[in-house]
């Protein structure tokens, strides 16, 4: 019987070291492009362009950055990105909590029939409403403007925001509402006063997924936005990229860190939120 | 009374659409009329400068018939899908077996797996043409040092797809920590009770772990089909498409109609024969889950 726990312990041992060296090697092959990215980034060109490739640079400079961020206006590209991240994210939370809220609280013959249409938008790809979209706000003249990003998340937010927010919504107890509503609090008052905070984690959440969504977004700004002044910072790399191909390898570098830098952070201060929407977006399945 | 429930019921009805209006013309104003006239296209000639005109079935027929890059952008699209989802299905599974053992550190390797799913964009994208630069990157020097020449990956036609799907899989972190979650939710008790019965390692994980998490395998499974059939970024902004079309994809066939030859009726045929593609191959993965998917009742 003794033996017989040894032999297995000493097979954990085996199987747990085991284990960490295949992560470690693992995690190291995720992590390591951006290493690579961080060292080139500080490189000189004659530096940059050696074999073999070192990891540290002998020559640490921070010229790419600042050439880099002069070559085109970034600075510019960074607020439009800023804008229309800010304000997407704003009526993605307030319109899917709005929307979430009147399904998750208000009885009415057609609420599962509109609740089913909301997940059935979930399955459309958006390829099939692409074009027409693009002819409609053609004719409205948001064309080369950043309202197409930002105007149609104030219409919902997103059919897995409004499944997701209802979720937290319906697990919260009606009794709340019911004792504010006899205090003389409206419906809206209640949305806003009692259920809105009391959700606060799950927007969050939603918020966190919606920042890093639009900050990445390529296709919408690819095909809406023409005039350089409108760029966003994904069309405005792409840009920098087919000015230079990959010869000036160690400034594309600089700036591409740049514009990731903000999600990293972004990602290790709400860390715990995106794990639980990742965790929710599973549950769906 | 009843008038007063009546009156209830109306001001409930009255609430609910006051506040999923948002929704509701949204729904009608960017899907259901978008939809519609997506419809009405595939049967028009229609692009920028002219309304066009109702030519029956010809779009369809010139897919069909007349446009060998329909064949080939499905057929590149297809392999893409077919090598990268069942990777990424597989990896992602081990990946998060092995961090499901209680291990310290969990939080630094999710961090490390998660990190290339979240920043994936532009930049991480230009990142990667560095990496599988024929003369400088990392990759080819990395085989160098087995001795192995590497190819000019993505002005290679043979190796230019391939190094768009090692991309691909590298942005598996969302499908790890989506199959860690649902590995987690395994009771305890069973993997006890199967050691009593003297169960080892493997008939564990072959036996308990393995059917008890397919249905978050087929989520993965159903996500990364249809976001497979949508890659465009990394092969429009990495190869646009060459070298000799060999990693360009439907969805690169659909926006050079739509808005580079702003032929607006072919592009919303192409789109929805894309949607029926997927919905087929979906339909057919669902119509097997009943064999290997595994429901608590």
């Amino acid at each position: 019987m003794d033996t017989y726990y040894k032999s297995k312990r000493t097979g954990d041992l085996i199987r747990y070291s085991l284990s960490y060296v295949v992560l470690i090697i693992c995690a190291g092959i995720f992590i390591f492009p951006f290493l690579w990215m961080l060292s080139t980034a500080f490189k000189i060109p004659s530096e940059a362009y050696t074999l073999p490739p070192k990891l540290f640079p002998r020559t640490f400079t921070l010229d790419n950055f600042i050439e880099g961020w002069k070559y085109a206006d970034f600075t510019r590209y960074t607020l439009n990105t800023l804008t229309v991240t800010l304000l997407a994210t704003l009526g993605t939370v307030l319109s899917a909590s709005f929307v979430a809220y009147g399904f998750a609280r208000f009885k009415s013959r057609y609420n599962n029939l509109l609740f089913t249409a909301v997940l059935a938008t979930l399955m459309l790809p958006s390829q099939v409403t692409l074009v027409p979209t693009y002819l409609l706000f053609t004719k409205m003249g948001w064309l080369d403007t950043l309202k197409p990003l930002i105007v149609p998340s104030f219409f919902g937010g997103g059919a897995f925001n409004i499944f997701l927010l209802r979720q937290f919504f319906r697990s919260i107890p009606k009794d709340l509402d019911e004792a504010a509503y006899i205090d003389g609090a409206n419906a809206f008052q209640i949305y806003y006063k009692i259920l809105l905070p009391a959700i606060k984690p799950a927007l969050i959440t939603v918020a966190l997924m919606s920042i890093t969504f639009h900050w990445n977004d390529y296709m919408s700004p690819l095909i809406y936005l023409n005039s350089d002044q409108n760029f966003t910072l994904a069309i405005g790399l792409q840009f920098f990229q087919n000015s230079f191909g990959s010869s000036q390898i160690q400034m594309l570098m600089a700036v591409s860190l740049i514009t990731v830098i903000p999600v990293l952070i972004l990602f290790f201060v709400g860390q715990r939120h995106f794990v639980q929407g990742i965790t929710m977006t599973g549950i769906k399945g | 009374m009843k008038a007063q429930t009546n009156s209830i019921a109306k001001r409930e009805e009255r609430h609910f659409f006051f506040f999923i209006s948002p929704w509701l013309l949204g729904f009608l104003i960017f899907t259901l009329y978008p939809m519609i006239f997506s419809v009405i296209l595939v049967f028009t000639n229609m692009d920028m400068t002219d309304s066009g005109k109702f030519i029956g079935f010809a779009n369809i027929i010139r897919a069909f018939v007349q446009d060998p890059l329909f064949y080939k952008s499905l057929l590149n699209t297809l392999y893409f899908v077919l090598v990268s989802v069942p990777v990424s299905l597989i990896l992602a599974f081990l990946i998060a077996l092995l961090l499901n053992q209680k291990i310290r550190g969990v939080g630094f390797f999710r961090t490390s797996f998660y990190i290339p799913y979240i920043t994936s964009g532009v930049a991480v994208t230009l990142l990667w043409g560095w990496i599988f630069n024929a003369q400088y990157g990392l990759i080819n020097y990395s085989l160098s040092l087995f001795g192995i020449s590497g190819p000019s990956w993505l002005s290679d036609t043979k190796w230019a797809m391939p190094a768009i799907i090692i991309m691909g899989v590298w942005t598996i972190g969302n499908s790890i920590i989506i199959t860690l979650a649902g590995l987690q939710d395994i009771p305890e008790q069973l993997y006890e009770s199967a050691e009593i019965d003297g169960a080892n390692g493997l008939v564990k994980v072959m036996r308990i772990t393995l059917p008890l998490v397919t249905p978050t395998l087929y989520f993965n499974l159903i996500m990364g089909i249809i976001g497979g059939f949508q890659i465009f970024m990394q092969p429009y902004i990495l190869t646009e498409g060459g070298p000799s079309y060999a990693t360009y994809t439907y969805m690169m066939h659909i926006y050079n109609h739509g808005f580079k030859y702003s032929e607006m009726g072919y592009a919303s045929t192409l789109a929805w024969l894309l949607f029926i593609v997927i919905m087929i191959i979906t339909q057919i993965v669902n119509r097997t889950s009943k064999y290997w998917v595994y429901y608590d009742n």
